[in-house]
């Protein structure tokens, strides 16, 4: 066995890492969440630059990677940096559903993705959908040569700014059915589609987008219409695991911060770090980020397993990182102080961040019921 | 035993709802249950018609302006407040100055500041923690020179709530550097409208506005606003921390939230069902409840035992670490609930008068950042580790 990274991935990671620990202080981060499009359109062709898009795909599509540990060498480093550029729903979620099941002339659009200069993103959830994958009831009706789509999208992650929509949709069958669901790939400016942007808790960008009888042809569709199921299962897992790496980047950099504070700030004539109660309690959030990391890794190795051992190691983390994520926001908070109850202050920042990745592609519990569920399929 | 409320008690609830129901404005209980943003003005309409009624200094004695209840009055009072969606009570000089002055102050100083405390003229903020003293309190650094009549005082006191609608701020200050630190410390009133007192906002987590910086740059500080004597302050201070705490569990707002929880877990649908009744989600749920009903219970011991004359002493540190966690769990529980719409992040629609249609369900607006402020409640009052440590020693012995 060997858990060592390969020359490649070193050399992904530290290019990532050395960039973001230079150029990207939280003051920008700051500025651009609270400018349009709530993120930086420069710093986006910067990572381009870097590879860092490319590195998330396959050669296949012209990407340099798009592995599972791809991802997380990558995905930990945005983590870890509080990055607010579009990586999940552009480079994982939009370019994945493409270069999973996109036409050849569809792929042709993921060269611009990897230079940074198109921006997708993925409008599955609904209103009342909570976070199930297939219950989806936006409906696509044939008419003519093409299809009409009508229906509403929830909290969709940067919808407002993306240059493409890849939204899905029912062809056939009941709101839960597996069967029955398509993707179509539509520009956000055709009649009918009406787009409400707002900011996330976490400093990021979401939309509700609706529906309103959009015309499109047969060009639009990714895929065979009917069939998306488990192409959108094996793209939203590749999702989960770059939200679950992610928050590994960030729970380390909370991890760092309090043990630093604690070394520093002095009450009762002593560093707060020599104070027993708070010692047990900081090794506990160490214990419990070797535990994230370690299924991080097992899952990011599992990405390319048959589908319930795969599914099922994916649900494993997303649980288990929801878990820690939550332990690592809230203590290191207490840890802190008061100090931890400010915005100027970096770390509830990244706490915030950790608190919300545990509301997309599922939280804590969705992936417990469905660990349980693909566990006695396993 | 008897674990119900007598008649007596059971008539003055009654007497607190019909109050409630008459003099509480529907539209400032529905600002307050929608989790809207209060104004200072609103604050200071319930604190006027509680003391139209001569029930805003509910712990008072009697020839101050308080209403004289037993503790079990004040709970009932309190639980009922809260559960009709009336505004808290602004605690500073009601219920953390007015004690110590009312024990401590001479009488010049009580007739003239109670009253103004009463009629809402004083707006009191605490200025205790400072940078560099937060849990170890006695360590602070602001200083108090005497220059004949006055005090000159310079430093930084911090995290002071609600600094900013104040006009008045009793502080801890060093008076006495060669000694210990806990005896050189003094209990002083400063106007916050004398020369050289800046205030500054802090900006919390959740992006809202309600603790302050307030720096003091050569403040002048008459002698006369010295409470008590002169290097005192720390015996004051925590004579508060022993002083009829037993409100400090939030029991009445950890049933208010509890009960929100479930109406959000009923309209929320998961698998085309409510999620209270899917059975992971309703554990969790209940989990909450049963400890709420024991702590609950246990406040009930507490504040009975206060009624018999027994002061509440480190029970209030149990109460308050239980309380404060119950209460975070539950605002986990609500963010939880709401699935992929605690993301939103909508301060505007906190205001007054917005009237856009809300981003999902309209209980989902202020979760999250309310998960994210109500972290404060176990870092403040005496933080949960300082609690602790106060009972292992004084309870335990160890
Ligand atoms: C929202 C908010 C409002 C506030 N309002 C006011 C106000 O109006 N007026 C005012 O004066 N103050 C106010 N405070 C300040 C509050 O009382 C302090 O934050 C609190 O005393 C903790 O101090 P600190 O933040 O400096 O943390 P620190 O004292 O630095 O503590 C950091 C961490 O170390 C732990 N710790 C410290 N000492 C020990 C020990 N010996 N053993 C074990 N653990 C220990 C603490 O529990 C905490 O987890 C407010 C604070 C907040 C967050």
């Amino acid at each position: 066995m060997d858990f060592s990274l390969s020359e490649e991935r070193r050399i992904l990671r530290d290019t990532a890492a050395r960039f973001i620990r230079d150029s990207y202080p939280i003051r920008l981060r700051h500025a651009s969440t609270a400018s349009e499009p709530g993120f930086s359109r420069a710093m986006w062709s910067q990572f381009a630059e870097l590879g860092l898009i490319g590195a998330l795909l396959p050669a296949s599509v012209g990407g340099y990677g798009g592995a599972g540990e791809d991802l997380t060498v990558v995905m930990e480093e945005i983590g870890r940096g509080l990055v607010v550029e579009p990586f999940l729903a552009t480079a994982v979620l939009g370019a994945g559903l493409i270069a999973e099941a996109g036409s050849d002339a569809q792929k042709t659009m993921l060269a611009e993705v990897i230079a940074g200069t198109q921006l997708l993103t993925f409008a599955h959830g609904e209103p009342e959908g909570r976070y199930s994958l297939a219950e989806i009831c936006t409906a696509a009706v044939r008419s003519g040569k093409g299809w009409t789509l009508t229906g509403r999208k929830a909290v969709v992650a940067n919808g407002d700014s993306a240059d493409m929509l890849i939204v899905s949709a029912r062809v056939s069958g009941a709101p839960t059915d597996e069967n029955g669901l398509a993707l179509f790939l539509l520009d956000p400016s055709l009649p009918g589609i009406a787009r409400r942007g707002y900011a996330s808790v976490d400093g990021g960008r979401a939309a509700e987008i609706e529906l309103d009888g959009v015309t499109v042809g047969d060009a639009a569709l990714i895929g065979p219409p009917g069939g998306a199921c488990p192409v959108i299962e094996r793209t939203i897992g590749r999702g989960v695991l770059a939200l679950c790496a992610e928050a590994l980047g960030a729970m380390e950099t909370c991890r760092d911060m309090t043990i630093d504070y604690l070394r520093t700030r002095t009450q009762f004539g002593a560093p707060l770090g020599t104070f027993q109660a708070l010692q047990h309690r900081m090794v506990d959030l160490c214990l419990e980020i070797e535990q994230a990391r370690s299924i991080v890794i097992l899952a990011a190795g599992k990405l390319e397993a048959p589908r319930a051992e795969r599914e099922r190691t994916l649900s494993a983390a997303k649980n288990l990182v929801g878990r820690v994520g939550r332990l690592v926001a809230e203590e290191t908070i207490q840890l802190h102080g008061g100090i931890a109850m400010t915005w100027e202050y970096a770390l509830p920042h990244y706490a915030k961040r950790l608190t919300m990745i545990d509301h997309q592609l599922g939280d804590a519990d969705h992936h417990l019921e469905r660990f349980i569920a693909f566990s006695s399929t396993a | 035993m008897d674990m119900n409320f007598t008649a007596a008690e059971i008539a003055f609830r009654d007497e607190v709802r019909a109050f409630l129901k008459n003099a509480l404005p529907n539209w400032l209980s529905a600002k307050v249950k929608s989790g809207k943003r209060l104004k200072k003005q609103d604050r200071e309409t319930w604190h006027a018609a509680l003391n139209d009624r001569g029930w805003l200094a509910s712990a008072w004695p009697v020839e101050h302006g308080g209403p004289g209840w037993t503790p079990v009055q004040k709970h009932i009072f309190e639980g009922e407040c809260v559960a009709a969606g009336a505004p808290g009570i602004v605690p500073f000089g009601l219920a953390m100055f007015a004690p110590v002055l009312i024990k401590f102050g001479s009488d010049r100083q009580k007739a003239y500041y109670l009253p103004r405390i009463l009629s809402g003229e004083d707006w009191w903020c605490q200025g205790y923690s400072e940078p560099g003293a937060g849990s170890d309190l006695a360590s602070l650094k602001t200083r108090a020179i005497r220059d004949g009549d006055h005090y000159v005082v310079n430093g930084q006191k911090t995290w002071t709530t609600l600094g900013h609608y104040a006009n008045r701020m009793f502080c801890l200050v060093k008076t006495d550097t060669r000694v210990k630190p806990q005896d050189g410390i003094s209990f002083l009133l400063v106007d916050m409208e004398s020369p050289g007192v800046t205030v500054r906002p802090i900006v919390t987590l959740d992006g809202e506005h309600e603790v302050n910086e307030v720096f003091l740059d050569n403040v002048r500080v008459p002698v006369r606003n010295l409470v008590g004597e002169e290097n005192k302050g720390w015996t004051y201070a925590k004579y508060l921390l022993t002083h009829e705490r037993t409100g400090i569990a939030g029991v009445a707002f950890a049933k208010q939230g509890m009960a929100h929880l479930k109406r959000v877990a009923q309209d929320q649908k998961k698998d085309g069902r409510p999620l209270a009744h899917d059975p992971l989600f309703a554990a969790r749920m209940a989990q909450v409840e049963i400890d709420l009903m024991a702590m609950e219970t246990f406040n009930l011991r507490v504040v009975s035992a206060a009624a018999a004359g027994g002061a509440p002493g480190v029970e209030s540190s149990l109460l308050k670490i239980k309380g404060t966690v119950i209460r975070q769990e539950i605002t986990d529980l609500l963010r939880r609930a709401v699935g992929p719409y605690a993301l939103p992040f909508t301060p505007e629609a906190f205001e007054e008068g917005y009237n856009q249609a809300p981003i999902g369900p309209d209980y989902a607006g202020p979760v999250a950042s309310a998960y994210f402020n109500m972290r404060k409640l176990s870092i403040y009052g005496g933080s949960n580790e300082i609690q602790k440590n106060i009972v292992a020693k004084q309870m335990l012995r160890l």
